[in-house]
């Protein structure tokens, strides 16, 4: 990889300020800083649904909001707790059935933005929330794919959100779920004929990693205030690779903040 | 002979609609995506201690784990097995995880299972997808497989069309004859009950053919295609049924520890399942329910059928 350089121990930053902010606060802050107005998104619950939301409050007023249930424009009054929560319907743009979901809106080309999230997230963006350990005998079953494997392949661009663990990253998942840029027999999306360009940048609690245009593989190239790259790097099951000028991030505005707090998730159930 | 069932009100109670419909060893399906999860079929399902069912859903909710644990089912086929927001469904867990009675496991992904049951409404043998190239989805099952286009010669992914023997619909109302109007979330309904062999519709209101009929575009269902009517109001309970009841957000967090304990989810069978008659009995032993999720009122406006 051209022009990338190995993260080491010691990164710049060597005092760690408490901030005014959760990390669940910055993934969402820095999520919904991704998406442009008018732009067509998949949402998921949890973190996805509240960056959605926080963007359309702030810069991205247009943007239309698709769940996976059928809700199409969506305006959620309350933050829903579940992917078919009634909240969705109401007011929303269109209720179509889930063939027309998949048909019509995500197999049609129509998804700008896809939003995942997993258990496992390894070196080339393969994600995995089916098992843990092996397909026959798991340690432990996760729920399986839902409209994950899909969205993957088909949204014009994905985005992942998740925490930095070195279980959640490991060099390789255990059972791909979704496929990112590269399957374990060395073919690309390109090879396998895939839509969509996958997911192209995952958003942590320490920093943003982004697939290598050239490789696929996943590298550093943002840091957040006063996170190290040997915070990030202690965070991942693989020798990390960064771009050798690494971007900053802002913390979240004041504006952001109070949106988050006191209107799109006042009572916490996301924002812990 | 017509394909047209049976002429005349098919309303009979619920117990009935299972006695009729359901048998041991029948592909069953209960479907509601979030919204109108027919709990009160999954439990009268229970009380009958129906056998060997192979019970498919994209996500077996609630329901199905209550079903998993009482032992009705000998086949589970899904596409996202999980308590959305509130954690895992344990006794589908235990069952895969090999620590409890083993149950044999069909899975795909929500497209996967919805293009199944659209082949399985139009009688073809098997649907086509772009999807799961790059994944392990085919060999964790092969009856994932592809076909080559003969038009372009992509590589295109299959699924098998799925036939039930029955399937559950829950809806806001229904005429005597089945046919039936939804509103909110349609999931993959309509597709499920045109795929199968037989049709049990449930419904929180039955209404005269002249409501049906004064709103025509809201038809999901029509009646020749459904065997038995149900009606049963709180029958989707805690799922939820839009402008009717809203979803019982607080019992499924409840699950969570009901359903990690072996001998709680007995218990709670043993009390709001087998220890009950019917649905207005499982409504009467939770006062307060009905006034703590009744939906507020919030009606569209109407449309011009004129000609």
């Amino acid at each position: 990889m051209r022009g990338s350089t190995m993260v080491t121990e010691g990164g710049q930053t060597a005092g760690r300020q408490v901030a005014g902010y959760t990390p669940s606060e910055m993934m969402t802050a820095v999520a919904a800083r991704e998406l442009r107005d008018g732009e067509v998104v998949f949402v998921g619950i949890g973190l996805p649904n509240l960056a959605c939301n926080l963007a359309r409050a702030t810069h991205a007023p247009n943007l239309v909001l698709i769940y996976e249930s059928g809700a199409v424009g969506a305006v959620p009054e309350r933050v829903p707790v579940s992917i078919g929560d009634p909240a969705l319907v109401t007011g929303s743009l269109m209720v179509c059935s889930m063939a027309d979901v998949f048909q019509c809106f995500l197999q049609g080309g129509r998804i700008e933005v896809g939003f995942l999230g997993g258990a496992q997230i390894d070196k080339y963006g393969n994600i995995n929330t089916t098992v843990v350990g092996s397909y026959e005998k798991p340690k432990v079953r996760l729920p399986g794919s839902g409209g994950a494997a899909e969205i993957a392949v088909h949204a014009v661009r994905t985005l992942v959100i998740s925490r930095l663990d070195r279980r959640a990253f490991p060099e390789q998942v255990d059972f791909v779920t979704s496929p990112g840029h590269r399957y374990r027999d060395g073919k690309t999306r390109r090879d396998l004929g895939m839509p969509g360009a996958g997911p192209i940048k995952v958003i942590t609690d320490k920093g943003i990693l982004e697939a290598d245009e050239a490789t696929g593989e996943l590298v550093l190239t943002a840091l957040y205030p006063g996170v190290t790259t040997k915070d990030v790097q202690d965070g991942i099951g693989w020798e990390l690779r960064a771009r050798p000028a690494l971007g900053s991030v802002e913390q979240p505005s004041g504006e952001e903040l109070s949106l988050l707090r006191e209107k799109l998730d006042p009572k916490q159930l996301y924002l812990k | 002979m017509t394909n047209h069932k049976a002429i005349g009100s098919k309303v009979v109670s619920m117990k009935e609609a299972v006695a009729a419909h359901v048998h041991d060893g029948d592909t069953v399906v209960i479907e509601g995506f979030t919204h109108l999860i027919c709990f009160a079929a999954g439990h009268e399902i229970i009380r009958q201690g129906r056998r060997d069912l192979t019970i498919c859903r994209l996500t077996p909710d609630l329901i199905y784990d209550q079903m998993i644990a009482a032992g009705v089912a000998r086949k589970l086929v899904f596409s996202w097995a999980g308590n959305p927001g509130a954690g895992s469904l344990h006794a589908f867990r235990r069952a895969v995880e090999g620590k409890g009675p083993p149950l044999e496991i069909e899975e795909y992904s929500h497209f996967g299972m919805v293009a199944r049951m659209s082949a399985g409404a139009a009688r073809l043998p098997f649907w086509t997808m772009r999807n799961y190239m790059g994944t392990d989805l085919a060999k964790a099952n092969p009856l994932i497989r592809t076909v080559k286009c003969p038009y372009t010669g992509e590589m295109l992914a299959t699924v098998p069309a799925l036939n039930p023997d029955v399937t559950v619909i829950h809806a806001q109302r229904a005429d005597a004859q089945g046919n039936t109007q939804i509103w909110g979330l349609l999931g993959v309904q309509k597709e499920a009950a045109f795929a199968s062999k037989r049709v049990i519709v449930v419904a929180e209101e039955i209404v005269d053919e002249s409501v049906i009929r004064s709103d025509p575009n809201r038809t999901l269902i029509p009646g020749l295609i459904v065997d038995a009517v149900v009606h049963e109001p709180w029958g989707a309970h805690p799922s939820y049924s839009q402008g009717y009841y809203d979803r019982d957000n607080d019992f499924y967090v409840a699950w969570e520890a009901i359903s990690r304990d072996p001998a709680k989810l007995e218990a709670y069978l043993d009390e709001f399942v087998r220890g009950v008659p019917d649905r207005k009995a499982y409504m009467a032993k939770q006062p307060g329910l009905a006034q703590r999720l009744a939906a507020k009122e919030l009606m569209s406006a109407g449309v011009n059928y004129g000609y």
